[in-house]
């Protein structure tokens, strides 16, 4: 017999969420961005090692939209933004929704630096002001954020090296226990230049090309955004999704079809830059929810 | 046997031939990286407890309890007395074996108690408990202080929040997997 008042408890947060998510479409708007719209369910999603797609009729439930908006870039769309949700089988956390709601824009003629500056921008919008209270932490959000290097980031918190840590297995613990709590407490956080083995649709760094042009957003060691300068040469690209579902395969994972007609568009895509946000993740941070749950209208537990 | 992606809050596994209840759960994953499973886990017997990270592929046994149906009796010193409703055996289980299942106890609750070798070692309520509100202030008509609930106290001494409209001495339902109110029972 469960009541109504958990969804009635929400109330004021679902009506923040809203006026967030207006200032977000507005910012877009303004900056001469198309809002589009990409099938969810889809044939092949990018076939990445650690991402599951939930299967539907055969299809998939999309993990993000960014091979349909990837492909929209090809066709010639400079810049272009959508809010849509996304599914991932078996997450689910306090901070983990397995249908979650992704904001992803793409814009041509950029890198992830252009990226970087645009997010600051967003997030600022979105908040309609200079700071937030998250968790007891007083996060300034003010121009210009914290930038660190995911080398740097593994030398300042850990006693060991990122290169070290992706050998012995030891990275994304490290990434989780030891370096994310402390990663945008005071103002928010850009952490990048990933490992290039970390970033299956990345462009690698040409003067350094063992890492990846990929960075991720933290506001109070919350993971928030994840970007990167888009690999553009479908050869390159094939190798790697390859290689990605060599290792789903390898460690007994569902695999997909080859995503064929986005890797055929990449040759026409221009040099550009993406990047996917969680939304109910940013709406936590700007009213200092503690759970994922306290910002969407219902859980899967709940329907 | 469970894999890490069964984990959750109150699942009771074994480890090294104890029962263990997991008390915290959470699910944690950089981008684009590997799935960790984060829990703190009580001994169900000593109470001593462990913070452990799983990843994906590990696997675990379930605890070697056994359940029996009872009905709770009355508290005496800091025990609480139960009763087998078809041999009406009775037993004693402390007030530290208890833990949140003690804010439901109400005459005559049917209730589960979890043996390990023989021994008491906790008991769990059904998910769904009426208690009646013994304490709760007023709702003032035209309140504009935004709040949407308020503390209530009820019958066993237990506090949570309710909203604005539930009066005294009326009887609420209680979700007692989270202890939070869940709806008002009319009549």
């Amino acid at each position: 017999m469960p009541g109504s008042w958990p969804l009635a408890r929400r109330s004021q947060a679902l009506a923040q969420r809203g006026a967030i998510f207006n200032r977000i479409r507005m910012f877009f708007h303004e900056k001469g961005y198309l809002e589009v719209e990409t099938p969810f369910r889809i044939p092949a999603p990018a076939p990445e090692a650690q991402i599951d797609a939930i299967p539907s009729d055969g299809w998939f439930l999309q993990t993000s939209p960014e091979l349909c908006m990837k492909r929209l870039l090809a066709a010639g769309y400079p810049r272009i933004f959508q809010i849509c949700r996304c599914w991932r089988d078996g997450e689910r956390g306090s901070r983990h929704l397995s249908e979650f709601t992704m904001l992803e824009w793409y814009r041509a003629q950029a890198d992830y630096q252009v990226l970087m500056a645009e997010t600051e921008e967003l997030v600022r919008a979105a908040a309609g002001s200079e700071s937030t209270d998250y968790r007891g932490h007083k996060i300034d959000l003010s121009p210009p954020w914290e930038r660190i290097t995911v080398r740097d980031a593994f030398r300042r918190y850990t006693d060991t090296t990122a290169e070290a840590a992706l050998a012995d297995g030891s990275f994304d613990e490290l990434m989780v226990e030891r370096i994310e709590p402390h990663l945008g407490l005071t103002r928010p956080t850009f952490i990048y230049d990933y490992p290039a083995i970390c970033s299956a649709l990345a462009r690698l760094k040409a003067s350094d090309p063992t890492v990846a042009e990929r960075f991720e957003l933290y506001i109070g060691g919350l993971e928030i955004a994840n970007a990167f300068s888009e690999l553009i040469d479908p050869i390159e690209q094939r190798t790697r999704f390859e290689a990605e579902a060599a290792e789903r395969a390898a460690q007994g994972k569902r695999t997909y079809p080859m995503p064929e007609k986005f890797l055929a568009a990449l040759s026409g895509m221009p040099e550009a830059a993406g990047i996917a946000l969680g939304l109910d993740r940013l709406v936590m941070v700007l009213i200092n929810a503690d759970s994922i749950d306290d910002v969407v209208a219902f859980t899967t537990e709940e329907l | 046997m469970y894999t890490a992606a069964d984990l959750r809050k109150g699942l009771k596994i074994a480890i090294d031939n104890e029962p263990y209840i997991i008390t915290h759960f959470d699910f944690a994953k950089p981008g684009k990286g590997q799935a960790l499973y984060r829990t703190k886990l009580k001994n169900m017997i000593t109470g001593s407890t462990l913070d452990r990270t799983y990843r994906s592929g590990e696997t675990f046994e379930p605890a070697q309890l056994e359940d029996r149906k009872m009905q709770y009796l009355y508290k005496e010193d800091d025990h609480y007395c139960f009763m087998d409703n078809t041999t009406y055996e009775q037993i004693h289980i402390s007030e530290d074996a208890m833990g949140d299942a003690k804010n439901y106890l109400i005459d005559n609750l049917p209730v589960d108690v979890l043996l390990f070798r023989e021994k008491a070692i906790g008991v769990e309520v059904p998910n769904f408990v009426n208690l009646r509100v013994v304490q709760t202030d007023p709702w003032v008509k035209g309140d504009t202080s935004g709040s949407d609930s308020k503390p209530a106290t009820v019958e066993t001494g237990y506090v949570l929040r309710v909203p604005p409209f539930i009066e005294e001495g009326e009887l609420i339902t209680i979700d007692t997997r989270t202890g939070e109110y869940s709806t008002r029972v009319k009549g």
